[in-house]
């Protein structure tokens, strides 16, 4: 044999009382073998009175699946079914179904504005939800100062670790880029009114106003809220989080807590730290391109740069920090179901903290112009 | 070739290591054709790791193992060797593809193996394996999210059998079942391999799945198969480790109650 399945159709019976036709089936019958023969059967326009199986060297229950089909299409007799044959046979037999493999699908026009409808009130019970969260925190907040012991210092040491200290190279690096990228584009510029000069206050102002806070909660955001909603996400679907709960510990305390204030209090930090190295970055262009030898850039700064810009600076940074820890606790604390909704919700955390922060920083900006610290 | 015939798995000398921490170390086993064979053994003592090293997800430190003729020590997690379309899995939480309904995950295997299949039909096949398997109608559209943990195990199942395979490997399928639950699915893996002629790799700590459908035990112990037979067989080795597992109250309890059920079945005949 050649290891195919094959068959034929003996005609002779048409016309008899039983009328029909004989389909002698043989070969091995298999899950690898039918593909090629099935089409040709099902496409069998006669009607078939016997199928024969005495041929079937091999059958398993898929070649017994299309032959009771063939069966009970054309209502057909089996004969010659060896003991293993009549097993499958009978296994598969009232196993059939026409159930879809795809649950109903909704048509589009009702898809849409359904779709729409539960966004809105997603929007609505997020709004709720993170306001109904921040109370939350600010209960536990209560209850660690009446309880000062029970205050979770190690996590708090351990997120300060994670969240600031492992942050210094990458931050550092990215300042520092961003103070040779606006120094040397800053005086290319600055150049054509022969102002190369105030290049000094560009880079001193926008790195301790706007840039060195702003992209460091960007970074963080990436770096730790992600990581936050991922952590407690995870916890939250291996049942940690419920564990806590009976065992009378508050995840909002243990959890919660430390990263926020690790986080609100590293970026106030972070945030320094990376105006002083996009500073630096500009100096570095200066004393290589423009000619400002570096210390002079740094006395410079001290006359040019008023004071206000480095509290504007360090005022934002801990409310940065707050949303975007706020924002990855939030969104951990809502995963639950399967692992497909972590990703959805540490997305969907670093997503609205970068938004939040950009926005409340436009904001921030208007605000303290009109305050006169411009 | 007759001996691949005779014996699917054979293991020789196996060694799997976690660091310095030795798992197996010279592990022996064969499995005969057409049995189920119960693997036990306390926890940690690998056998979920003996079973990834069969099926080809673990690699070994040494030793040798062969799976329907063809050596899988020697091939790389993601080679076409030929083997992989003559056997079916069932993971221990069912490890069901979750963007997938429970039909198309039966339909996986099929697409992947025979593309030349067609659509109709692979429907059809994915249908009644998902019936076949125990589970009702309407969860051939469901999510795995959907379903009840028994029934991710029953659509488990339902792909490992889809290529009807020779060799099925069952890791602890019971476990987290009800009785009744554990019972069916019993009965059911007892029939599937007499209908289908299913050789039967069975984890599994339930003692009642070992009296009920297992034709032989393997006991893991000392990093080592210390012994293989049936229960009786067992015990009159005198290990202390299957003293206690078969002697101790749980054991005694599946004992009774398989004795139980043997007399009523011949009361009633």
């Amino acid at each position: 044999m050649d290891g195919a399945a094959h068959f034929t159709l003996e005609t002779e019976g048409v016309g008899d009382a039983n009328g029909g036709a004989t389909l002698a089936l043989s070969g091995p019958l298999l899950v690898s073998t039918i593909g090629s023969i099935e089409p040709h059967l099902t496409a069998i326009a006669e009607p078939i009175a016997v199928i024969d199986l005495s041929g079937v060297e091999e059958i398993d229950t898929v070649g017994a699946w299309v032959t009771c089909r063939l069966a009970g299409q054309h209502s057909a007799q089996i004969i010659g079914a060896n003991r293993r044959a009549q097993r499958l046979l009978g296994a598969v037999e009232g196993t059939h179904s026409d159930a879809d493999m795809l649950p109903p699908r909704v048509p589009v026009w009702k898809r849409v504005p359904a779709g729409v409808g539960e966004q809105v009130y997603a929007a609505k019970s997020g709004i709720f939800g993170v306001v109904g969260f921040f109370g939350q925190i600010l209960i536990g907040f209560g209850s660690l100062i009446r309880h000062p012991s029970q205050f979770p210092m190690r996590a708090l040491v351990r997120q300060m670790e994670l969240v600031g200290v492992a942050a210094l190279p990458i931050i550092g690096l990215m300042s520092f880029l961003i103070g040779i990228v606006i120094a040397q584009q800053g005086a290319v510029q600055l150049s054509q009114f022969g102002a190369e000069t105030l290049t000094v206050n560009l880079v001193g102002r926008i790195t301790l106003r706007e840039l060195g806070v702003l992209m460091t909660a960007i970074m963080v955001a990436g770096r730790s809220g992600s990581a936050f909603a991922a952590q407690i996400g995870t916890m939250k679907l291996t049942e940690e989080v419920d564990a806590m709960r009976t065992i009378g510990i508050s995840p909002i305390e243990k959890l919660v807590i430390p990263r926020i204030l690790a986080c609100t209090f590293m970026m106030v930090l972070l945030g320094f730290y990376a105006s002083v190295v996009g500073i630096i970055g500009g100096a570095v262009i200066g004393q290589v391109s423009l000619g400002i030898p570096f210390f002079t850039f740094l006395e410079r700064i001290q006359e040019v740069v008023p004071l206000h810009d480095l509290w504007v600076g360090l005022v934002k940074a801990p409310i940065f920090g707050l949303i975007v820890a706020l924002a990855g606790c939030y969104h951990g604390m809502q995963v639950q179901g399967n692992s497909e909704e972590v990703g959805k919700r540490t997305t969907m955390a670093v997503v609205s903290a970068i938004f939040a922060v950009i926005v409340l920083d436009a904001f921030f900006a208007v605000f303290f112009t009109e305050i006169g610290w411009g | 070739m007759s001996e691949a015939n005779e014996h699917p798995i054979v293991i020789e000398g196996l060694v799997n290591k976690f660091g310095d921490f030795a798992v197996h170390d010279g592990l022996n086993l064969t499995v005969n054709r057409g049995e189920i064979i119960g693997v036990v053994g306390g926890s940690g003592t690998g056998k979920s790791v003996l079973m990834r090293s069969i099926i080809g997800l673990q690699y070994p430190d040494a030793g040798r193992i062969e799976v329907l003729g063809k050596a899988i020590t020697d091939i790389d997690p993601d080679e076409n060797i030929g083997v992989r379309c003559r056997w079916g899995v069932l993971f221990q939480g069912g490890a069901l593809f979750s963007t997938l309904t429970v039909g198309e995950n039966v339909e996986v295997p099929l697409k992947q193996f025979y593309p030349e299949i067609s659509d109709t039909l692979r429907k059809e096949i994915a249908r009644y394996k998902v019936l076949l398997s125990g589970l009702p109608e309407e969860a051939i559209a469901k999510y795995p999210s959907e379903l009840s943990g028994g029934m991710k195990k029953r659509a488990g199942l339902a792909r490992a059998l889809a290529l009807d395979p020779e060799l099925l490997f069952l890791d602890e399928p019971t476990a987290g079942l009800d009785p009744i639950g554990a019972a069916k699915f019993d009965r059911q893996t007892r029939e599937l391999k007499e209908t289908l002629g299913l050789t039967v790799f069975l984890i599994t700590h339930d003692l009642d799945s070992l009296y009920e459908i297992c034709d032989r035990v393997a006991v893991l112990a000392d990093k080592q198969v210390i012994a293989v037979g049936t229960i009786p067989e067992l015990m009159e080795i005198g290990h202390p480790w299957i003293d206690e597992y078969f002697g101790g109250p749980r054991g005694r309890g599946a004992l009774s109650a398989h004795n139980r059920g043997e007399q009523a079945q011949t009361g009633q005949a």
